[in-house]
């Protein structure tokens, strides 16, 4: 079925003129009609722009043009990338109508590469969320079990490629938020390193921790979107000038010699035994292929996430304070300028959002400051220390990406048991490194997720032990079972 | 308890928030198990040890100082609960 193609087959498929983009995109807004019920990963469906944007890629391909890399491919936002004239609303009520005056770089280096926006997906509000269940709007649903979520923030965006209504997406992860949904939804996540894609237009959450990055439904896929959007970018000054690989080139170089470090910490209590059989099952199979895995030890990893969940709110309590329904957004009547503020804030905002907002403010505070948020600092430099001097001696690291399969919608009620999900992704976003997460198995007929970490930049290492892995294991070819309304047979080609 | 409610309430003033006593008294909660779980830093030493602000080895990036076109005065007006005469309203600040 032709929604079900990868970014990879279906530009073969284009490029051999056997289908059009306009036929592409239109598959894939039917199957988003026929389940986007019941997933809900979208926020806003451009169904319109898609269709002209499609018909034009086309009419260029006929006319002999040259066409670009990623020519007519149905792709998502996550709803925190500006989108010119398009609703970007990080799914929250402060930013319900809002239409960004400009593209996020990452965006329109895409729309630049002629890929076809279908839409925008839904996220925990600001991307402050394990589960989507933090979003103003509604939560979406696991494909694999509806019942369940589908992780988060990026939780639209996996789903949406999990679910076949779109070829790629992009998502934004400052904690896990692309790799912990991928892992939930069976798909891969890539976070690369920091600075290595612009965070121009991205709605900044933690400036220090975010970064945009692909949701696939292979490897190979992740390695092409990230040859179109990893670029150096002088309008984000924490984007690092250097040249971009062909990600594709070492793609079936193999994992021969490869050294595998393999971290204790990341198997021990806290990790479901399930997901720890899968990912010692995926290990013995890049060993078998020829890489050396050891056993390695990286003791400040318990500390994570008391880290983050003070430098996190710490910088949000900071990006957020532009809302205060002066230059854009929602707005409360008032009958001063301080009420206006308060109000506005006091309504817009989920109480994730100020949970947040308020612990970054105390973090920060006058006489609290040097007791959590410099504190939390210097442990962030152990944690990168304790990385760097591991990576002397490995080329990657391996974890699961969460630390269970997708739990039900409504379970997790406490806050800061939510914040225990990002226990494996965490470190990573501390230390600024790249990070794959992809399928190596299943429980419960639900996907669980492998991790793969590599040194500063070195993305095509993390690729070129994913693509092996993936090449063994043939998983990437399941599918949900989602029927949704029922999918029309005609489309078939 | 590390957070009172009157602290959780000075806090939130500080953040432009307001917030009803129940909802106040539940973040005291929220709040104080999370720096709880915090504490667990006290454990490590980290006397010498110099703060990451952030992980690029990256300091003081400079663009030449050029003029260049920046979001047109209609653009950046389009989002704005009110506008009038080119500018943003906001409630009257001045008596």
């Amino acid at each position: 079925m032709l929604e079900q193609c990868t970014v990879a087959e279906a530009l073969e498929r284009l490029e051999k003129k056997e289908i059009s983009a306009l036929e592409l995109t239109e598959a894939a807004l039917r199957r988003v009609e026929a389940v986007d019920e019941s997933v809900k990963a979208f926020v806003t469906v451009t169904k319109n722009e898609a269709l002209a944007a499609a018909a034009l890629v086309d009419a260029k391909r006929l006319s002999g043009e040259a066409m670009p890399l990623l020519a007519g491919i149905p792709m998502a936002l996550k709803d925190n990338l500006c989108t010119k004239g398009v609703l970007t609303t990080c799914s929250s009520k402060i930013l319900d109508n809002f239409k960004p005056p400009y593209d996020a770089t990452a965006v329109e280096l895409l729309r630049d590469a002629g890929a076809v926006l279908l839409g925008k997906t839904n996220l925990d509000e600001f991307a402050m969320g394990s589960s989507t269940e933090n979003s103003a709007f509604f939560t979406t649903r696991n494909p694999w079990d509806l019942e369940r979520v589908p992780g988060g923030s990026s939780g639209g965006s996996a789903a949406a490629v999990a679910a076949d209504e779109v070829c790629f997406a992009l998502g934004s992860d400052t904690g896990g938020s692309i790799r912990q949904p991928a892992a939930f939804c069976g798909v891969v996540g890539m976070k690369p390193t920091y600075g290595r894609v612009s965070r121009y237009g991205l709605i900044a959450f933690a400036s220090s921790l975010d970064q945009i990055g692909p949701f696939t439904k292979d490897v190979r896929d992740c390695a092409i979107v990230m040859n179109a959007i990893a670029r150096y970018d002088a309008r984000d000054t924490t984007s690092v000038p250097m040249e971009t690989p062909d990600y594709t080139a070492q793609l079936s170089g193999g994992v021969k010699g490869l050294r595998i470090g393999v971290p204790q910490e990341y198997f021990a209590a806290g990790i479901d035994q399930d997901v720890r059989n899968a990912v010692q099952q995926a290990l013995a199979v890049l060993v078998a292929l020829g890489a050396e895995a050891e056993e390695i030890s990286l003791p400040h990893t318990d500390y994570g996430i008391a880290v983050y969940y003070l430098i996190a709110p710490a910088e949000a309590s900071s990006n957020l304070a532009r809302y205060d329904g002066v230059q854009y957004g929602y707005r409360a009547e008032a009958d001063n300028l301080l009420e206006m503020y308060q109000k506005t804030r006091s309504r817009g905002f989920g109480s994730e959002v100020k949970r947040r907002i308020m612990l970054g403010t105390y973090a920060l505070s006058s006489g609290y400051y040097d007791a959590y948020y410099l504190k939390a600092s210097q442990v962030r430099t152990l944690i990168k220390q304790e990385f760097a001097e591991a990576f002397k001696k490995f080329d990657l690291i391996l974890t699961p990406t969460a630390p269970s399969t997708a739990f039900p919608v409504g379970t997790v009620e406490d806050p800061l048991t939510m914040y225990l999900n990002d226990i494996c992704t965490i470190p990573v976003n501390l230390a600024g490194l790249p990070a794959l997460s992809m399928p190596c198995g299943f429980v419960n007929n639900l996907p669980v997720g492998l991790q793969l970490i590599g040194k500063p930049f070195a993305e095509a290492t993390i690729l070129r032990a994913a693509y092996a892995y993936e090449q063994h294991s043939g998983l990437i070819k399941q599918k949900p079972a989602l029927s949704g309304k029922g999918v029309p047979q005609d489309e078939q080609i | 308890m590390k957070l009172t409610s009157k602290e959780v309430a000075h806090v939130a003033s500080l953040a432009r928030l307001e917030m009803a006593e129940d909802e106040m008294e539940k973040f005291a909660g929220q709040l104080n198990a999370i720096l709880e779980f915090a504490d667990k830093l006290n454990r490590l030493e980290t006397k010498d040890i110099l703060p990451t602000a952030h992980v690029l080895p990256l300091n003081n990036v400079f663009r030449e100082d050029r003029v260049t076109p920046g979001l047109e005065r209609k653009a950046a007006l389009l989002n704005a609960p009110e506008a009038e005469e080119g500018m943003f309203r906001v409630p009257r600040v001045i008596e």
